[in-house]
């Protein structure tokens, strides 16, 4: 107990002896999982940085680590952030929670907010975007453009947050096209060029000719790009530069609006703690420009979904669905719920294969 | 024009220079990379190596440099037994691992229990796990010859892979709500390998890494098994001829440094890490190459490289937090520290020479 008043003391101190300066200047931190260059996830959270800069000017000054490893040394840096001064902390990665707990448990005036945990405290919030909303709108492209009915699928870690990406993908593909597989490879990594490039290239032997992906790097579009007529997204991030080649859409993650606000809740002192999971309707999931590659029609289609999810009017998860093993999960009309949603650990009916555990 | 001559005997006094200079080289190499990239070269190497121990803040940052020093040690001591007997064994990180998964899956498997005999257990556990994980090079070398730098390398990722099994599969907190990653140790005490002084950083992870040196300086300067080691890596016909089994001692430096990244990954899981995740491991088995390295195969060097590798960490987090450098090139900073040794080290085995070319 002797660190956490020290620290606290410390912490009281700097926040005493930087007062006056302070005042005027916000110090906020971003700790991140993935270099700032991945051209993915890491890359949109930096994004939301930097438009916290812009909007707020000199009021604020951002910090960041990037690439940092999940566990003792993630502590670290957020206690060496909350230390030098800052006052809210943004943790991007799921495998910060705990460090994050116990950190924020150590600086009760400085404010955390861990991306897509579910442990919270007086000074932690949650936040995390419905990703399976744009999801549903590449199942339906996926499903319409594919000829060989074969969609190859590059799946991170098979937890609830994937698994749950798959099905909305699945059943929106399987609806246009009855006819249409999902096959499922597993790359046990966020973000491995190579461990991507190779799973891709794997898919795209076995038939697929639309290639969806979970992880966050380019390295899928370049194989898709290598292999030819082959179709994918970007993930995470616009991958615009795949535009010409085989990109269609994706799916971006739009961190500033969020980022935003909560640097303004702390300077007017309205922060609280809150968990917030938004999707295509509040902006925090956005979906890339659809490339004339895919038909008028299928667009046309596309963005009316996309209007529907946004104003709340669709729901990806509407019954009748059945889970894989043919036992019902949603009665006609029924909508899932989130806590079901966010725990999600089987596949809809119809998808080939079994999670592996 | 200057020459190269190979020693007759390697230089005792390059042995122990060789490191200084090249630290002393990271700093000047590193130090123009940083000023290309637009900081100022003095401060960033302030930040790196000063700002730790004595800034402000060293209260905290000093106790972290045990925490992070503590496996590095552990695990390169172990290695550098083997290397120093031409025995070398790449996959400490998947014997750290195992270690882990060994020392928490007993842990795991007595929850919510509460037994002082519990935590003892769990160091068994983990020690065990390493050395069986090693065993596997060990016994393929001496029953078939096969190459234990591939065969330790590769268990490398066949560790990694379940680890993730784990995660996601037996060890999976059933109050996670599905999420990947077992229970917390921190917050089960029986388990929990928690800091013996509060704030000191000192939990029982150092306790053995400083155990794993007095006992790696006795055993190379006192013990006959020591001697073995040290003949076998300078002369290993001559160990043959003096009676060393070679079969032997493949065994047993793989097992120890098997069984003592073990118990670095025991430690770890058990405290600083807390839970066992898919991404559990961050490279001390790889890292603690080059710690063995740069403390010369000596346990005291060793003790002394792990403590300046960690401080590098610390410090690199700090500078990119607060000077804003690029984590690549805290990165590149690492790297040059091994490749400079390695560099320098052609003075141990051989001398300049001023030579005037002499006219044909």
């Amino acid at each position: 107990m002797k660190l956490t008043k020290l620290l606290t003391t410390a912490a009281l101190a700097l926040g005493l002896a930087t007062g006056a300066m302070a005042q005027d200047k916000l110090k906020v931190g971003f700790v991140y999982v993935g270099p700032v260059g991945d051209g993915g996830w890491t890359y949109e959270h930096d994004k939301g940085r930097l438009a916290v800069e812009a909007e707020f000017g000199d009021k604020v000054e951002t910090v960041f680590v990037e690439s940092v490893p999940e566990g003792p040394d993630a502590e670290r840096v957020m206690t060496q952030m909350a230390l030098d001064g800052a006052k809210l902390i943004f943790t991007t990665s799921f495998g910060f929670m705990d460090p994050t707990i116990n950190v924020a448990a150590k600086f009760p005036d400085v404010k955390f907010e861990h991306a897509t945990g579910y442990k919270r405290a007086d000074n932690v919030s949650t936040y995390s975007a419905r990703f399976y909303e744009g999801r549903a709108i590449q199942g339906h492209i996926a499903g319409k453009m594919t000829e060989s009915n074969i969609i190859g699928y590059i799946g991170s870690y098979p937890i609830p947050e994937v698994i749950r990406g798959i099905n909305s993908a699945f059943i929106h593909a399987r609806k246009v096209n009855p006819d249409v597989q999902f096959k499922i490879v597993w790359a046990y990594t966020w973000f491995d060029p190579a461990k991507e490039a190779d799973a891709a290239k794997v898919l795209i032997e076995q038939g697929a000719d639309v290639i969806l992906q979970h992880t966050d790097s380019t390295a899928p579009l370049a194989a898709a790009a290598e292999a030819g007529n082959i179709i994918g997204f970007g993930q995470a991030s616009d991958m615009g530069e795949y535009a010409d080649g085989p990109r269609v859409s994706s799916i971006i993650d739009n961190w500033a609006p969020y980022y935003i606000a909560r640097t303004r809740a702390v300077m007017d002192g309205t922060w609280t703690s809150t968990d917030t999971w938004d999707g295509i309707g509040p902006g925090m999931v956005g979906i890339g420009e659809i490339t004339d590659k895919v038909p008028a029609d299928v667009k046309a289609e596309a963005l009316a979904m996309k209007e529907a999810i946004a104003k709340g009017e669709y729901h990806p998860f509407t019954g009748p669905l059945n889970k894989q093993d043919g036992s019902a999960w949603l009665a006609e009309g029924e909508v899932a719920d989130d806590g079901t949603l966010l725990g999600m650990d089987f596949y809809v009916e119809g998808i080939e294969g079994t999670i592996p555990n | 024009m200057l020459k190269l001559e190979k020693r007759p005997q390697p230089s005792k006094a390059w042995v122990w220079l060789a490191p200084v200079v090249a630290v002393i080289a990271t700093m000047i190499a590193g130090g123009a990379l940083f000023a290309l990239l637009g900081k100022d070269p003095l401060v960033a190497i302030r930040t790196i190596f000063w700002d730790p121990l004595f800034s402000e803040f060293a209260f905290f940052y000093r106790p972290q440099l045990l925490v992070k020093g503590a496996p590095l040690v552990l695990i390169a001591i172990g290695l550098s037994l083997g290397f120093r007997a031409g025995i070398w064994n790449i996959g400490a990180e998947g014997q750290y691992i195992v270690g882990a998964l060994c020392g928490a899956g007993v842990g795991l498997a007595f929850y919510p229990m509460e037994g002082w005999f519990i935590f003892p257990l769990m160091v068994m556990a983990g020690a065990l796990g390493g050395w069986a994980w090693a065993m596997i090079p060990a016994v393929l070398k001496v029953k078939f010859g096969t190459n234990e730098i591939l065969v330790s390398l590769m268990l490398v990722y066949v560790a990694e892979q379940l680890l993730a099994s784990m995660a996601l599969g037996l060890m999976k907190n059933p109050e996670g709500f599905g999420f990947p990653g077992s229970r917390n140790l921190q917050q089960y005490p029986s388990a929990h390998n928690a800091e013996l002084i509060a704030g000191s950083g000192m939990h029982w992870g150092v306790v053995a890494a400083m155990v794993a040196v007095i006992f790696a300086y006795v055993l190379m300067t006192r013990h006959i098994l020591g001697f073995h080691i040290r003949l076998t890596g300078e002369a290993p016909r001559a160990a043959r001829f003096a009676g060393v089994n070679p079969g032997r001692l493949v065994l047993i430096c793989l097992g120890l440094a098997g069984a003592l990244a073990g118990l670095a990954g025991m430690f770890e899981v058990s405290g600083p890490a807390g839970r066992v995740s898919i991404d559990f491991n961050v490279g001390y088995g790889f890292t603690a190459i080059i710690v063995a390295f740069l403390g010369r195969l000596h346990p005291l060097g060793i003790l002394m490289a792990g403590l300046l590798m960690a401080l590098t960490y610390i410090g690199g987090e700090i500078a990119q937090s607060r000077l804003g450098l690029p984590a690549a090139a805290i990165q590149m900073f690492q790297g040059m520290l091994l490749f400079f040794l390695l560099a320098v080290d052609v003075m141990t085995n051989y001398r300049l020479r001023l030579t005037w070319r002499e006219v044909a």
